[in-house]
């Protein structure tokens, strides 16, 4: 067992704990703190697969963006203090069984295949990404950079248009 | 360096995608069931990325999906965001059972 | 002769009156409605006199029998190539006799009415059912077909309806037409059943296109309806006894009579016409021209006979305890249209056989006459007296001269007095029976009997029997302003006792028999000795009962007790109706399908559609609006969709 794999399933076991938690538990803001720790177990996660890169915009834009976002509009809602209601309890078995039937479906798809790892060495440098994101050649993703700035402008004039409160006419 | 086979990191991101989902079926409030949408997308980069490195190592495809993905699930929080702040101020609660008016 | 130029006019002429009059008659017409319908029906009166003599006297005989000359005939319905309906006017002896009588006794009806019914408000509408009533007479008597016939026995049956129910503000009135109208049409059903069976064996509907066929022993048609048989009956005896049923309807024969007294509540006039001469000899008339086919068929022939026999006495014995004249006399129209159903009965087919036949057909033309009159008569007396109980009337002799002649007249006819017109007919009849049956003879003798007792019951009754006239005793003056009646009520009266007078001496033989040839009638003159005894008997024991006013009839009525009552009360025929309409019917019949109409027809669509709407609620909760239950049946269908293409379509 060395440290590598002792790591690995730390990590995990962490990930997985904190997303349960999350979803389980009956205090709105205890549930997006959970949800934060998680986050960062999965950018630990990316830590020991060799992609700085991505765990870095994993910390940056998801844990210090979204979930900060997402404790915004708890407040804003003034939701932070009460207990949630439980949902019905047909719901709850139900969704519970849904879920272990797709869990053990999906599992025993991904069982049937045989996936061997080549064994090459992953090379994901900050240089490398960044030459194939701008490269205009073939293999290179700066048309879809381009489309996914227009979508993030899109996305927030949408939100402002949205949550625009509307003044009334008279003074 | 692949002594953790490929298996056990998909089962990692299969029990929390389904995680996510039960969070989705069960949750009755409008913020919680968002975080459970993010728990599912970052289940799906992860498994982007694990394949990426264990099949693929020469390319980067699987390294740019999860860039996209984890923008765009940026994007569609802040919009989810706004969304519920609009009912908020409509229906005074972001209860999820409260939202029933596409009843029959 | 072109008999086709003028001969739709007959029927069609009545008919114009109804339109016209039915349509304008009370905004336009109303006073002078009357001298419009009578104009048109004295043309066509006239018309038929002059067709009758055409018919009889000039071209009608080829060789030495009388021809069935088709004047017009048109195809109406055109089925298929074999089968269609046509509509035709047929000319022979019998149904030219019968446009004379109907046109004649509608005329002096028509001109009766012109007094009895003056000033009543529906003037117009009167007259315009009275010329329904005569078109769909005429159009019967002259039909080619059975389809024809069957279509104006209904029109017949329609106006006679109007007409009952005239007064329509009197419920007894609507109740006595609704009664007719359900009852003949209730016999209708079998003259239906029976046109179906004679149609289709017969392979036509025209009258003389079926008795060639049926008659002829060796045709395919004859063996095929002799044959072929249900419970036991062969076929052509079926169709013949459901179309005497229909007659037996229109005609009121026994059991079919409940609607005929109670008929007696339309206009007097109405009754004259209707219920005296013209619709309730339909059935014999029908009888006549099917006459062929009857007699070949005895078991048919024997019901036409019992029937009638029957009839004829049922008819006499409750004739002579009813208190209202009018019924009376529609007993004693009953009974004496028994007397020709009978006639018809004994008679066979051909040459001296064939007597019944005729002196049934010489009956019909002379009891139009006296019945008429005698209604007639009747409905003066009602006008002056304004009752139709025999109790408010008596010694009326002195106040009616010309309406007591003429009556008296029509009651001698009836009776069979000789020179009177009913006598020559009665005693043909008579002899007819009694070279048939022993048994007929006897009955219809003892019903002449009873025939000259209550008849002069009836006549004594109205114009003497009291020593002084209700009239007087009242101070007569409101009742007696109009005195007799008018001179157009009087006219007719004198019409018909002149005619009553002299048709006896015609020699009906020579125009009408069954096959067409020359019937001799001698006089026999030891033979006719018993129908007159018998008759001056009947009148002797009603003069000594009812002359002068004595206790005898009380005393004679409570001695024959139980008897008397139930002649009186018609022998409870229309108690037995009404006990198994309603207990049987409507209990046994009615209640059970208008149960199974409700619960079971009814419910099955009702349930159908709650059953729906049932589930429809169901279904409609699946869209609750919730998003969870959404997302929810979103993975289901994803995970079905997995299953189906990974494990389930194999390529």
């Amino acid at each position: 067992m060395t440290g590598y794999q002792i790591t690995f399933y730390l990590i995990s076991a962490f990930v997985l704990s904190m997303g349960i938690l999350s979803v389980t538990t009956r205090k709105i803001f205890r549930s997006a703190i959970w949800l934060l720790f998680s986050l960062m177990g999965i950018a630990g996660l990316y830590f020991w697969m060799d992609v700085q890169f991505i765990a870095a915009v994993q910390i940056v834009v998801y844990v210090g963006g979204i979930v900060v976002l997402i404790i915004f509009s708890i407040f804003l809602t003034q939701q932070s203090g009460k207990e949630m209601e439980k949902a019905p309890l047909g719901r709850t078995i139900f969704g519970a069984l849904a879920v272990l039937f797709g869990f053990a479906f999906t599992y025993f798809l991904i069982q049937q295949y045989d996936f061997t790892a080549t064994g090459k060495l992953f090379d994901s440098d900050v240089a490398r990404i960044g030459n194939a994101m701008l490269n205009t050649e073939q293999g290179g993703y700066s048309l879809p950079f381009e489309v996914v700035s227009i979508l993030l402008l899109a996305a927030m004039i949408g939100c402002i248009v949205i949550a625009l409160k509307i003044k009334p006419t008279e003074k | 360096m692949s002594e953790v086979p490929l298996s056990h990191i998909l089962f990692v991101s299969t029990a929390l995608f389904f995680t996510g989902m039960y969070g989705l079926f069960t949750r009755r409030n409008l913020i919680t069931m968002l975080m459970s949408i993010e728990l599912m997308l970052n289940s799906v980069n992860i498994n982007f990325v694990a394949f990426n490195k264990y099949l693929y190592p020469e390319k980067l495809d699987g390294i740019f999906f999860t860039i996209f993905i984890i923008t765009i699930a940026a994007a569609e929080a802040a919009v989810a965001i706004a969304i519920i702040i609009n009912l908020y101020r409509s229906h005074h609660s972001i209860d999820v059972e409260d939202a029933t008016e596409m009843k029959y | 002769m072109n008999y086709s130029s003028y001969i739709a006019l007959i029927p069609l002429l009545p008919m114009a009156a109804f339109v016209l009059l039915g349509l304008f008659g009370r905004k336009y017409f109303n006073k002078s409605a009357g001298i419009i319908g009578t104009g048109l029906l004295l043309i066509s009166t006239v018309l038929s006199i002059y067709t009758a003599y055409q018919y009889f006297f000039v071209d009608g005989k080829v060789g030495d029998t009388y021809q069935t000359i088709t004047a017009l005939k048109f195809t109406w319905l055109s089925f298929s190539d074999t089968v269609s309906i046509d509509m035709g006017i047929i000319l022979d002896p019998i149904s030219v006799m019968m446009l004379v009588v109907v046109t004649f006794v509608s005329l002096m009806v028509h001109i009766f009415s012109l007094g009895y019914m003056k000033g009543e408000e529906r003037f117009a509408t009167y007259y315009a059912f009275l010329g329904l009533f005569t078109f769909s007479m005429l159009g019967l008597v002259v039909s080619s077909n059975l389809f024809q016939i069957y279509m104006f026995w209904e029109l017949v049956g329609a106006s006679s309806y109007l007409l009952i129910g005239y007064y329509y503000q009197k419920p007894s009135a609507v109740a006595a037409s609704k009664k007719a109208f359900i009852v003949t049409r209730f016999a209708d059903l079998g003259f239906l059943i029976g046109i179906l069976i004679l149609a289709f064996y017969g392979e036509s509907l025209d009258f003389n296109t079926i008795i060639q066929n049926l008659t002829a022993q060796q045709s395919s048609q004859f063996v095929a309806i002799t044959s072929a048989s249900f419970i036991g009956v062969s076929a052509i005896t079926w169709g013949l006894t459901m179309v005497f049923m229909g007659g037996a309807g229109k005609s009121a024969m026994f059991p079919f009579h409940i609607w005929l007294p109670d008929a007696m509540e339309g206009p007097t006039p109405v009754s004259a016409l209707i219920h005296a001469a013209t619709m309730v000899v339909a059935g014999v008339y029908l009888v006549a021209r099917l006459f062929p086919l009857f007699a070949i068929n005895e078991t048919a022939l024997s019901i036409v006979r019992i029937v009638g026999v029957v009839s004829a006495l049922f008819a006499a014995i409750i004739a002579c305890t009813q208190t209202d004249i009018k019924r009376v006399l529609a007993y004693s129209t009953m009974s004496q249209i028994g007397y020709m159903m009978f006639a018809l009965g004994v008679s066979g087919n051909g040459g001296e056989d064939g007597l019944g036949y005729t002196a049934s057909m010489f009956h019909l033309f002379t009891h139009a006459f006296f019945k008429s009159l005698l209604f007639l008569g009747a409905g003066a007396v009602i006008h002056l007296v304004h009752s139709n109980d025999m109790k408010d009337m008596g010694g009326l002799r002195k106040y009616m001269p010309i309406t007591h002649a003429t009556f008296l007249i029509a009651c001698l006819a009836i009776a069979g007095v000789p020179p009177f017109a009913g006598f020559f007919s009665k005693e043909e009849i008579l002899l007819a029976a009694y070279n048939s049956s022993m048994i007929v003879y006897a009955i219809a003798l003892l019903t002449s009997g009873l025939t000259a007792f209550y008849m002069f019951r009836l006549y004594f009754s109205i114009f003497w029997n009291k020593a002084s006239s209700p009239l007087e005793r009242t101070g007569g003056e409101a009742h007696n302003d109009h005195g007799e009646g008018t001179f157009s009520m009087k006219l007719p009266l004198i019409f018909l006792a002149v005619c009553t007078i002299g048709v006896g001496f015609i020699p009906f033989g020579h125009f009408v028999s069954t096959d067409g040839k020359v019937l001799e009638t001698p006089f026999h003159l030891m033979f006719s000795i018993a129908p007159v005894a018998i008759g001056l008997a009947g009148i002797g024991i009603a003069m000594y009962l009812f002359l002068y006013e004595n206790e005898c009839p009380e005393k004679y009525s409570k001695k024959l007790g139980g008897f008397y009552r139930a002649a009186h009360r018609k022998f409870y025929i229309d108690e037995v109706y009404l006990f198994i309409t309603k207990k049987v019917v409507f209990n046994l019949i009615g209640r059970p399908a208008v149960w199974i109409d409700r619960n079971i027809v009814d419910g099955l669509m009702n349930g159908i559609a709650a059953t729906t709407a049932k589930v429809s609620g169901l279904i409609k909760g699946i869209q609750s609006g919730k998003i969870q239950n959404y997302t929810l049946y979103f993975f289901a269908g994803i995970g079905s969709l997995l299953i189906v293409f990974i494990y389930l379509w194999k390529q």
